[in-house]
Parts: C-alpha cells; structure tokens; sequence
C-alpha cells in the first residue's frame, strides 16, 4: 500500500481486454520503473441490488440475470434458488431439479468454452513451444480469435460448435438462448421433450471428444510449463466452493467448504442460508467491488479463491469418470495438496468443461427430464439465500420478501466479487516479478498483467473486445502529473 | 330496414348487421382492424385510437363508428400503418416498458402490436415517468409503469363485476388508474376471479403468483402475430 501517491509514476490499462465487462489496472511506478502499486479497478456500477427493490419476488429470476449476457443462467438459478425458499418449494420434484441442473450444465459448457477458445487461446496458441510466456507478447495483430481461427482452423470452429452446443442446451431448458424463463419459484416451467432430447443427444458424444481435446491442450500447455508458470501471478490461497454431501464437486448445489492452501478445512458443508455467519464483505474507497473474507480469519488473511481451480482443490472427487480421471492428474502435481498456481485455472477449466459435458450426457439418458411434475410449494419464508457454483466460482443471491410479495433487501456477492483479493494479489505479483525496474514498458508487458486476471475469467460484466482492435490506453505520467509517454494500441 | 349492410374496406365487400361496429363486421369476415382498448364483451371506448380507419376520406375510431351502407373503409393502408405504429411508439415511451423481464411477454397485446408493426426500438424519446406498484392486494397487483390507460379495468370492473374497483384520476400526462378505496388495491372488493383481473392487455393488472408459468414457445403470440386468429377465419 502507498500512502501518498505523489511522486509516481502512474500507468493505467484501461480497459483490461479479453475479460467481460470493463476494468482497468493501475501501476505506480518510481523513476527506475520499480512498482510500488498494482491493482485492478472495476469501474462499473450496475444497481441491480437497489432495482429490484419493490419488484414482484417472481420476477427476480428473470430480472437479475440481465447482469449479464455471457452467463445469465447462473444468476437465473440462483435466484431461483432463493426463491424456491420464499414459496417453500426448495425440495424440487426430479424433472425441476434436473431440468435445471441440465441448464446449469448447458451454461457451463458454453461459458468455459468461449472463455478458453476465445479469450485465452490467443495467448498460449501463439506461444513459442519452449516458451509459455512467449505467446503473451506476440503481436496484438495476431493475439486473437480471428488470428487463431486463421491459424488453427480446426480448432477455431470446435470453439464456436462447443459453445452453440452449451446454448442449445439452455435454448431447450429455459426457452431462449439467452435470458430465458425456465427456472420458476419452486421448480421449472417446462420438461425435455423426447425430440429435444434427441436433438441433444445427436451431437454429445462429439463434444466430449473436443472437449478431451481441449483438456489437453490446456494440460499439456501447464505441465510442460510448470516451473515457469508455477510463480506467475501466484501465492497461496485459502479455496471455497459448494461440496455435495459426500465430498464431491457439485456445480448446482452443496455446503459451503472453505480450505487453507495446504488443505486444511476451515469450515465444511456449511448451510449457505447461514453465510453471514461465515463471510462478511469489506469495502475500500478505491474500487466499486467489495472484498469478501472469511470472518473467522479477519479482513486482512480471510480472502480466498473461488472457481475452477478452488473447486478442483475443495472436492473430494468428480462423479463423472473422465473428469475424475483428470482431476487426479491435476493433483498429483501437488502431490493431492491445493493447486495454487494462477495459471492452473484453465487446466481446472477445462476438467470441468469435460465433467459438464459428461454430466449433459448422463441427463439427457435419465426419463425423469420427460417428467409432467414440475413445481412444488410448502411453507412460505421471507427471508432466502440461494447459492451456486457459477463458472467462474460461488455466486451468492440474498433476498427478503414482505407479506405483499415485494423484494425488500437483496445482497448479490457475484463470483468476481470473491476473486477480487486474489486477482489483485496476482495482477501485483506479475507486475513486481515481469515489469518492476525494466526500462521500457512495452504492450507485450503489459498483457502479462492481463494473462493472469483472464486466468480467473473474471465476469466485469457484459462486453468483450473488439475483434483484433484491443483499444488499450497506457499512459506514463512523471511525478508532477505530466503526460511523458503514452501508447495505444487499437481502439 | 335491411337487415344486412354492405360496404368495403380496402376494396373488399364486408357485410355488417345494422348496429355493427366497423371492428367488429371486419373481425367477422376476417379483416383485422388493430386495436388495443377493445376488448370483446365489455362496451367500446375509443381511447387508444389504434384502430383509427378512414371512413369515406375520414379518421374515425373502428370500435366506436357504426356500419353504414355503401361506406369506404381504408384499414390496412401504408397511411394507417404510419399512423398506427406513432401510437404504438408513443404508449412505449410514456410508460416504463421493459420487455425483458416483463411476466407479460409473449402474451402482451402491445408488445405485439410492436411486433407486428415492426417496431424494434422506439422512435421518440424516453419519458421515464414515475409510476406507483401497488402490491396490496393478495391474489392481483397494479404495475402502472406498463399501464396503457386502455380502461379495461373500468368498464370490466364496473359492467361486468358490478364493482366499480377501477376508474381514472388526473388528466394528460397525469392521468392513472386510481382504485376505489382510501388508498390501495388490497382494501378494494377485487376478487382475483373478476374480469376486471384479466381485462388488462398489457402487464399492469396481473394475478400474482404466476410469472413466468408459460414457458417461452408456448405463449400467445410467440409463433403467430397479432390478429392473425382473425386473419385465419377469413373466406
């Protein structure tokens, strides 16, 4: 932390690109270029939480999920979830429950595709095969999708097939591709027709064998790479994630599970309606985003890590065959002890890519998705949480609900929000170990800082890049605020 | 007196009965005439205007105006239709519609008009008009963000439920459906069993509870669009 900002020099990467949503990075920088500051800024201000205030409890699932167009879905069941408390029907009939389920899967299959196809692939696609870090400065001309679609054509259209698979699956279970209604307080709305059943299972077999593929690459890219990608934007973490009963992963729902970096349990199949027990969020002048921490470690230790790579690190196992037979590969890296290394996302990624599909496959096989009993009702509460594994982690929904039906209160703490210590943890680590005293600070440099918040996909909100115009502004600012050097690239 | 009246509308021959409205002798013989207000079983308005036809050269309300022998009618013109869709445009911008997440989607008579009208985005400017949500009530709730003041409500109320729950307040801009009782809905004689409750063509008068039971694919107009369950009848 720098108390006094004066005499830095300040540059800024605004915005980060490849990421959804907008964000910047800001670094200080003393006259030899040492860094003094590195963090990451989430500039947006959405309001959802104040907007849906007074509105009809029913309506919540279909309103927030317009959070955002990449992964919707996942706001859409936890607010489902919450709301299933609110009508006492939180025991959903098996078509309600795996109707949902096979959406949530459909979700995460299209969202790690497009992430690891569309946003990441550039950067280790182009990278030279003894080099990992080299594809990070290749020209921005070259560092994205079209280029990889030139380049790797074959692999460029499994990208685009896989995702238009994950689609197809929330198309036939909510309704729309995107946005869709299909998660209803106390159930779903409608069931898998047999001809959408076919329609799916036309194609599944296919997309775990891309999906095989992907895995691969991913795999092979971070083994290979290991002792020089292990210290690259990384430290030690506790994890969090929802865990099943039985310790295994499970996407849709759980108890809470909360790990050190060595795999101590810090707390275990936590009933998420009692979070507020367990987490408590910090706020900090400088960003919009709060921080989340463990309340029994404190504000300064308690943050943690959520997502794929928590999630690999916080299960037992995967009760899907390949993606556990993967999942044990992963962890004999460690020897079976947490994987901290930032880079591991997108090998974590791509696990759970094939688990997704693997659990479709599985689903699409089971009659009770032709079921007609679709909703449930009980006894009516008026205060809910609903939680989820979203892509890119835990996705906390907080609600009360007065005796008219109106949302009185709701608290969101969205994926991006948990990562946001160790994003900015790993964006200053990249910056001292990549940037600190080098001369010149080149673009190439500079995306180093932005390979590893993309390692944590963070959801910033709706908007991708342009297509190879990555509108990047830096500027170099001497210590009385004067403009001494300024870059653009794109835009 | 004949008990049969003959006349056109865009060059086709419509029978009408004496007493008909023009809406509704083209609606028999399978012209749509687009229309927001009307609704069928409760006495004609002419407030929304949407079903504005020229009658001999001249703009008349086709849900009010009354077959006449020999009388030309001009509907489905690129006149009317110009017409037609500013008002559309206009009911879009002086309300809050928001489609997205509206209950009523699919099955929201404006929204389909929109549809049909090719409307994807308004031409006028928003007005972002504070409007009240009345949750009071336990089975019904007004939501006069999407309220069209079509009036349904008034008349389904009054000459159907024999209530009188609704009726309107204010004028221009700030005119709104009020409810009769000192404050809310929920201390009015409404039964969510009323016609008054499912009057509404828009989503401002909603039983509660139901949302989004009707999965997309499945709604009203989400394969066909407006009044071609009209159109379909047609010799």
């Amino acid at each position: 932390m720098v108390a006094n900002t004066n005499g830095f020099k300040r540059i800024a990467i605004e915005p980060v690109t490849r990421v959804e949503g907008h964000g910047k990075v800001t670094l200080l920088l003393d006259e030899q270029n040492r860094v003094h500051q590195a963090r990451l800024h989430i500039v947006e201000f959405r309001g959802f939480e104040r907007f849906i205030l007074g509105r009809p409890f029913w309506e919540v699932p279909v309103l927030v999920q317009r959070l955002c167009g990449i992964c919707p879905v996942s706001h859409h069941l936890a607010a489902a979830k919450a709301m299933d408390r609110i009508v006492g029907g939180e025991k959903l009939t098996p078509t309600a429950e795996k109707m949902r389920r096979l959406m949530h899967y459909g979700q995460f299959f299209q969202s790690h595709a497009l992430h690891f196809f569309h946003l990441v692939s550039p950067d280790i696609l182009f990278g030279g095969i003894e080099d990992p870090f080299a594809g990070f400065s290749a020209d921005p001309a070259l560092r994205n999708v079209i280029a990889v679609a030139a380049k790797f054509p074959e692999l460029a259209v499994q990208g685009v097939m896989m995702r238009k698979y994950g689609q197809e699956v929330i198309l036939r279970t909510a309704g729309k591709k995107i946005h869709g209604t299909g998660a209803i307080p106390g159930g779903i709305n409608k069931n898998l027709t047999i001809a959408e059943r076919d329609f799916l299972l036309k194609d599944v077999e296919q997309m775990i064998k891309w999906s095989h593929g992907a895995l691969k690459i991913a795999k092979d890219y971070t083994v290979k790479h290991l002792t020089k990608l292990a210290p690259f934007g990384s430290f030690d973490s506790s994890h969090m994630s929802l865990i099943r009963a039985d310790g295994a992963m499970d996407l849709y729902h759980g108890g809470l599970r909360a790990i050190t970096a060595d795999g101590k349990k810090i707390f275990d199949h936590v009933d998420y309606q009692k979070y507020t027990d367990y987490i408590a969020e910090e706020v900090r002048p400088w960003s919009y985003m709060k921080f989340p921490f463990i309340k029994s470690i404190g504000p300064e230790n308690g943050w943690y890590r959520v997502g794929p790579l928590a999630r690999l690190n916080t299960a037992d196992f995967i009760d899907t065959p390949a993606a556990e037979a993967a999942r044990k590969e992963f962890m004999a890296v460690t020897k079976g002890k947490p994987n901290n290394v930032s880079m591991a996302y997108h090998w974590a990624r791509m696990i759970e890519l094939l688990h997704s599909i693997e659990k479709i496959r599985e689903l699409l096989n089971d009659k009770d998705l032709q079921g007609q009993d679709l909703v449930t009702r009980g006894q009516r509460r008026e205060e809910t949480v609903g939680l989820i594994e979203a892509p890119r982690g835990t996705l906390f929904h907080h609600y009360r609900v007065d005796k008219h039906d109106q949302v009185t209160m709701a608290n969101l703490i969205v994926s991006t929000t948990n990562n946001n210590e160790p994003m900015n943890r790993a964006v200053q680590k990249v910056a001292q170990d990549h940037l600190s005293g080098k001369k010149e600070i080149t673009e190439g440099l500079l995306n180093h800082i932005e390979v590893v918040i993309r390692a944590y996909d963070p959801c910033l909100s709706c908007a991708t890049h342009a297509l190879g115009q990555m509108p990047l502004v830096v500027e170099l600012v001497d210590a009385a605020g004067n403009l001494v050097d300024r870059k653009t690239k794109g835009g | 007196m004949s008990s049969t009246i003959e006349f056109t509308i865009n060059g086709k021959d419509i029978t009408g009965r004496p007493g008909q409205t023009v809406l509704e002798a083209a609606q028999d013989a399978g012209v749509y005439i687009p229309r927001l207000c009307y609704m069928r079983g409760l006495a004609a308005f002419g407030a929304c205007r949407v079903c504005t036809v020229l009658v001999n050269g001249r703009p008349q309300a086709a849900c009010t105006q009354t077959v006449a022998p020999g009388m030309v009618v001009e509907n489905n013109t690129e006149k009317m239709t110009a017409f037609r869709r500013n008002l559309i445009d206009m009911l879009f911008v002086e309300g809050n519609h928001f489609c997205m997440f509206c209950e009523k989607s699919g099955n929201c008579e404006l929204q389909a008009l929109a549809y049909r009208f090719g409307i994807a985005a308004p031409k006028y400017p928003y007005m972002f008009q504070p409007r009240e949500v009345d949750m009071s009530h336990g089975d019904v709730f007004i939501d006069r963000n999407r309220c069209v003041l079509c009036g349904r409500c008034v008349r389904a109320s009054r000459d159907v439920d024999g209530k009188h729950v609704f009726d309107f307040v204010g004028r221009g801009l700030h005119k709104r459906i009020a409810v009769n009782a000192e404050a809310l809905l929920g201390d009015t004689e409404l039964a969510v069993t009323d016609k008054a409750a499912e009057a509404c063509p828009v989503g401002a008068i909603v039983k509660k509870r139901v949302g989004y039971a009707v999965p997309v694919g499945q709604r009203l107009y989400d394969h066909k669009p407006i009044g071609s369950e009209i159109e379909s009848t047609a010799l």
